[in-house]
């Protein structure tokens, strides 16, 4: 079996005296896509944001495509030019137009020409089905299209790893389905490695290839999303499970 | 009565001169009564004024007895002596000098405002601009006669202390506020000490210890320059409010910026200059520029180390004995040249904000 792309072996952290990651041991593989699910608080984007070290573990090693974080600046710029994220809140940045903010990083961090970074931008925002908004700014963008757009700049950066954090609870209900169907798309492409923090469990059963569900800063159950679903093991999983699906 | 289901007519919106007085003018008691307080001081204050300054004025006038002749304004005062007040000691015959260096800062400071010139090349042309200003006011080159600086004066010397003041403490004041936001605790005290103590300190001490304390730390027989030194007092007095304000926008922008263009793989200074900075100094430009304008009118303050900037001009030329007592004209004309200054810098900021909005705060 091939190497895993993100490795997590006995993670820890705390906020404080708040011990927010108890011992996460996490392997993923190569084009795998993991949906991560539980309560509100449980560390799910503690656990995702410490992948491209947005937070700081303490404990514990993470090692990403080989290469294993550390304080070294270096190798955290680098992981992160390998790690895409799409944000709840979008973080798109509003002084930029949507095609500058699709550039910005290809011209900066990857050092492409900008005609070339400019003709990749476009393929993507056809890809997310806004071409026509190029020119715009975010704050002149429906949440659904800015949270495509969000999606359009990440896949920019050609990442190998694409981490989502609860990318639809931020938008108004008839958006939801327009950004899902972008990463349904992007997900049945296939290759791409992707971690999605989301309550959306059709998506889960639609593309996933593994569900975990966390509470209390605990990796409590994974499988797959058949199984998972229709055979939750632990108690905690299936009260989880039995108040979000009603 | 007609019937109940007839629609109502659209209330009226009354136009005209008529409607606008009564609208903004009498709309409520309170309103009334200040518009008539209004009506009433103006009536107070304006026919004197105008009396003084226009009718009874004495717009030309060999001497000054012929202005003391009548109560009016002696704006001949301002003919006779307007050289010295703009361009102070500077040797009457080369006083072309100054004024091109005046025309070329302002034009400077013009072009940086428009955004079309927002490129690399715009520090090009402040090189070339600054380099001419400096050969204009000296001179020993070109056939140009030497002039030392301890002769410059009036409005051009002004505009050097303010645009250098500004141009230096500007990018250094950036630099405090960042680091003063450093997680490296060594930077962010240093930063935090010299912008606590630097504002803990009227400019006009600042300026003293410049010219007074600072020759006695350097070595013997090394000086620096009496207007460096002020200008340095300068640069540092306007870095550290920058930085104050300049903090205040950094602080305004959300954390999920800097995670965004973290995520990205952007190095610090790419995500500060590409994607923070941007942002943070578009919110700060009204008190920004409320600064530049406080620094522009500080300059004036040099009067106390003997500079001979605008106002010590106006200043020395009130004590001509041929023509004393118009101290009242002279303020009032570079009070005027202050205006222009200031009030445009204040418009173009009220522009600047409207353009560089992106519609994002909906
Ligand atoms: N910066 C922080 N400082 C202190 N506590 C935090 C911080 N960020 C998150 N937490 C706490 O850590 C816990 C896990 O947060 P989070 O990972 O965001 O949960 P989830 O994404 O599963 O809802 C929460 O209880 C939250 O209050
Ligand atoms: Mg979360």
């Amino acid at each position: 079996m091939a190497a895993p792309i993100i490795e997590l072996q006995q993670v820890n952290k705390w906020y404080g005296e708040f011990h927010v990651l108890k011992n996460i041991n996490l392997s993923v593989a190569r084009g795998e896509r993991i949906v991560i699910c539980g309560p509100s608080g449980s560390g799910k984007s503690t656990m995702i944001r410490c992948i491209n070290r947005l937070e700081e573990h303490q404990r514990g090693h993470i090692i990403v495509d080989g290469t294993e974080l550390t304080n070294d600046l270096k190798n955290i710029e680098a992981i992160r030019r390998e790690v895409g994220m799409v944000f709840q809140h979008f973080n798109l940045f509003p002084h930029l137009t949507v095609l500058e903010n699709l550039t910005l990083g290809p011209i900066w961090v990857l050092k492409k020409p900008k005609a070339e970074a400019e003709a990749t931008a476009m393929k993507y925002l056809e890809r997310v089905r806004i071409p026509e908004q190029a020119k715009k700014y975010p704050g002149q963008l429906s949440g659904g299209q800015q949270q495509r757009v969000a999606i359009a700049r990440s896949l920019c950066m050609n990442p190998k790893i694409m981490l989502f954090d609860e990318p639809t609870s931020a938008l108004d209900p008839e958006m939801v389905k327009e950004v899902l169907d972008v990463m349904i798309q992007l997900a049945e492409e296939g290759g791409m490695t992707m971690l999605c923090v989301t309550h959306e469990m059709g998506f889960a059963k639609a593309v996933a290839h593994r569900v975990i569900f966390m509470d209390r800063g605990e990796i409590v159950e994974q499988n797959k999303p058949d199984e998972f679903f229709a055979n939750p093991q632990n108690e905690r999983t299936k009260l989880f499970l039995s108040q979000i699906l009603h | 009565m007609s019937s109940v289901s007839e629609s109502l007519p659209p209330p009226t919106t009354a136009t005209g001169p008529v409607a606008w007085v009564r609208d903004k003018l009498f709309s409520s008691p309170l309103n009334t009564v200040l518009t008539l307080l209004s009506v009433w001081l103006l009536l107070m204050t304006l026919p004197p004024l105008v009396e003084w300054g226009l009718i009874n004025a004495h717009f030309t006038a060999a001497t000054s007895a012929e202005c003391r002749a009548s109560p009016g304004a002696c704006w001949a005062f301002i003919g006779q002596k307007y050289r010295f007040i703009l361009f102070g000691i500077y040797p009457y015959d080369e006083q072309w000098r100054p004024l091109l260096a005046a025309i070329i800062l302002t034009s400077l400071i013009v072009v940086s405002c428009m955004r079309r010139f927002w490129k690399p090349r715009l520090v090009g042309i402040w090189a070339v601009g600054l380099t001419l200003v400096g050969i204009l006011m000296w001179g020993g080159v070109f056939g140009l006669t030497y002039v030392e600086n301890t002769n410059w004066g009036g409005l051009p010397l002004t505009l050097i202390l303010a645009t250098f003041g500004v141009a230096f403490a500007f990018p250094l004041g950036v630099l405090l506020a960042l680091g003063r936001r450093s997680r490296m605790p060594a930077i962010k005290t240093i930063c935090v000490v010299y912008i606590e103590l630097i504002r803990g300190v009227p400019l006009i001490s600042l300026l003293f210890m410049s010219s007074v304390m600072l020759p006695l730390f350097l070595p013997e027989g090394f000086t620096i320059d009496k207007l460096l030194r002020a200008q340095i007092a300068i640069i540092m007095f306007a870095a550290a409010y920058i930085a104050e304000v300049v903090r205040g926008g950094l602080q305004a922008i959300p954390k999920g910026q800097y995670e965004g263009a973290d995520s990205l793989g952007l190095s610090y200074w790419q995500k500060m200059g590409l994607v923070i900075l941007p942002q943070a100094l578009k919110i700060v430009i009204p008190p920004m520029v409320s600064l530049f304008i406080a620094v522009f009118k500080d300059t004036s303050l040099v009067v106390i180390i003997g500079i001979f900037d605008l106002m010590n001009a106006t200043k020395t030329s009130l004590v001509d004995p041929a023509w004393r007592g118009f101290s009242i004209e002279a303020y009032l004309f570079i009070s005027a040249i202050y205006f222009v200054f200031c009030y445009s810098m204040s418009k173009y900021s009220q522009q600047l904000e409207k353009q560089l909005a992106t519609g994002h705060k909906r």
